[in-house]
């Protein structure tokens, strides 16, 4: 397991290892348990995978139950993407593979070889901002913030979307070219939960990225 | 998640032939589905092997006038395809109404079709269940079963398929290509590819362990009015309570299959024939011999209004 040496300690940093030291002390494994756990000795089958981060190359050894999620949290330490049910179903995970939005938690990072991979740093940072992000914090698309990097990379591929014709169910007329509507982008972004409830800014936000009036 | 190997598969030859020398081996595409199972550990693979990357990702005319959508061909691009827009514009529309953005950018044909049913019960590893654990039992019978089958059921199980996609492609007579660990191919007519529950609901389609699915292919253009009504809890992102899939031609006469009712789209050759007399009567040749719960009881009039809805929407 790498240091994550490049951090300096945070407070949910600091909150964790104290919690971890507890846990060791009170909870240690009886010697019984660790003798007959013949299986445990065996380390988890592990996998090769090398796949480019926003622009940065990457060649990593994988336990293979290892998501994409947690390859870029947990390995890469681009903490950006967030861990919210970890089952699909809140987009809190969303990144951007070979242009395409999709749940980070629900992909195998070894089924990634090969691929480009952008995450909310690789949008843009503080200074450099994407303007995405910008109109997020203009038209106040967020409140708790935790949702927030998902729904913008989700924001910026489904601009692509609409742009590359991809229908929606609210498509009027399948064989005619979807338009940035306020409709659209409620239907389009449904894959990102935001507890705080955020929609309307986020949509403003998004039409105003697109240059329309939600 | 329990551990496993992992290895990709270069060709359809050679993942069947990975699949047949080693135990407990799955095959992975989108792995959106598989992968959030086997986070529960309802799915318990020993080894995966990545069909992903196989060059199963295109749409090509057939001869006979039709489509053959490749197995991997990803939901999203299935949905957007123009040929799929303009002559079989009820599978982009039953896609469009399943999941999310991103799922579907992930998911793809052949996965569509196998992905298992969401009877909360099934996913709850407290509960008894003989599609996850043979013999235990069903909880859902007596239980919460609001979501669940109204045909088709066994007592051993009334689990729903939760396919949209397989709606319209039922509808549309698909036809599923395979090929097995000896090379073999075969074509299986969608309407024979689901089994139904009856004591071994954990058998759930009549592929061969280690058969793998190649492409779907669909029929010549029918024309007509494509519609796919999905009547859900929120307005998207929902999995279906039921869901209504019809071609309606000109003079009345059609096609519809059903999805939310059964362990696999639910179509009758006797309730296509009463197309013309409306939706009481469909419904009736569609749903006869029903067997409902006082909590889905509700499930034969929403079918009969949503067809209904269609049939109106279709005379325009």
């Amino acid at each position: 397991m790498v240091t994550p040496q490049e951090f300096p300690i945070s407070r949910r940093g600091l909150i964790a290892g104290g919690a971890a030291s507890v846990a060791a002390v009170t909870v240690a494994p009886p010697l019984a348990a660790e003798a007959t756990a013949g299986n445990a000795a065996a380390p988890p089958p592990t996998a090769r995978v090398a796949f480019e981060v926003n622009g940065t190359p990457h060649d990593l050894e994988l336990d293979t139950r290892t998501t994409l999620l947690d390859a870029l949290r947990e390995h890469l330490r681009l903490t950006g993407t967030k861990k919210g049910c970890d089952h699909g179903q809140c987009g809190a995970c969303t990144v951007i593979v070979d242009g395409r939005r999709i749940n980070s938690c629900l992909s195998l990072a070894v089924q990634h070889d090969g691929d480009k991979i952008t995450t909310i740093e690789g949008l843009g940072l503080p200074g450099t901002l994407h303007k995405m992000q910008q109109a997020f914090i203009v038209h106040d698309g967020y409140q708790c913030g935790y949702c927030t990097p998902g729904q913008i990379c989700s924001a910026v591929a489904v601009l692509g979307e609409i742009a590359a014709g991809v229908p929606s169910h609210v498509t009027a007329d399948l064989t005619d070219a979807p338009q940035v509507t306020a409709r659209e982008l409620r239907e389009r972004m449904s894959g990102n939960i935001c507890r705080c409830g955020a929609y309307s800014n986020i949509v403003d936000a998004i039409a105003d990225v697109a240059g329309v009036k939600a | 998640m329990k551990s496993f190997t992992y290895e990709r598969a270069a060709t359809p030859a050679a993942a069947t032939a990975a699949f047949a020398k080693t135990k407990g081996a799955r095959f992975i595409a989108g792995g959106t589905n598989l992968l959030d199972l086997m986070k529960l550990e309802i799915e318990t693979p020993a080894h995966l092997i990545d069909v992903s990357r196989l060059s199963l990702d295109t749409i090509e005319p057939t001869r006979e006038g039709g489509l053959r959508i490749g197995a991997m061909v990803r939901n999203t691009d299935l949905a957007a395809d123009a040929r799929v827009r303009r002559d079989y514009g009820l599978v982009s529309r039953a896609l469009v109404a399943g999941a999310s953005g991103q799922l579907r950018n992930k998911a793809t044909t052949a996965g569509n079709l196998l992905q298992r049913t969401r009877c909360p019960y099934f996913y709850d590893t407290n509960q008894p269940c003989n599609k996850r654990t043979p013999g235990s039992g069903c909880a859902a019978i007596g239980g919460f079963n609001r979501l669940h089958a109204v045909v088709g059921a066994s007592d051993a199980c009334i689990a729903t398929h939760p396919s949209d996609m397989a709606v319209a492609m039922q509808a549309l007579d698909a036809t599923v290509e395979t090929v097995d660990a000896a090379g073999k191919a075969r074509a299986i007519p969608l309407a024979n590819f689901y089994r139904a529950p009856l004591d071994t609901p954990h058998l759930e389609t009549v592929l061969a362990p280690g058969e793998l699915i190649t492409a779907v292919t669909l029929p010549k253009p029918v024309g007509g009015t494509h519609i796919y009504h999905k009547v859900r809890d929120r307005a998207s992102y929902a999995f279906a309570l039921i869901s209504v899939g019809a071609v309606v031609q000109k003079d009345g006469s059609g096609r519809v299959a059903l999805g939310g009712v059964g362990y696999k789209p639910w179509r009758a050759a006797a309730a296509d024939a009463e197309m013309p007399r409306g939706a009481k009567a469909v419904t009736a040749a569609l749903l006869a011999g029903a067997k409902t719960s006082h909590e889905n009881a509700y499930k034969l009039p929403l079918v009969e209004r949503t067809l209904a809805a269609v049939l109106a929407q279709a005379k325009g």
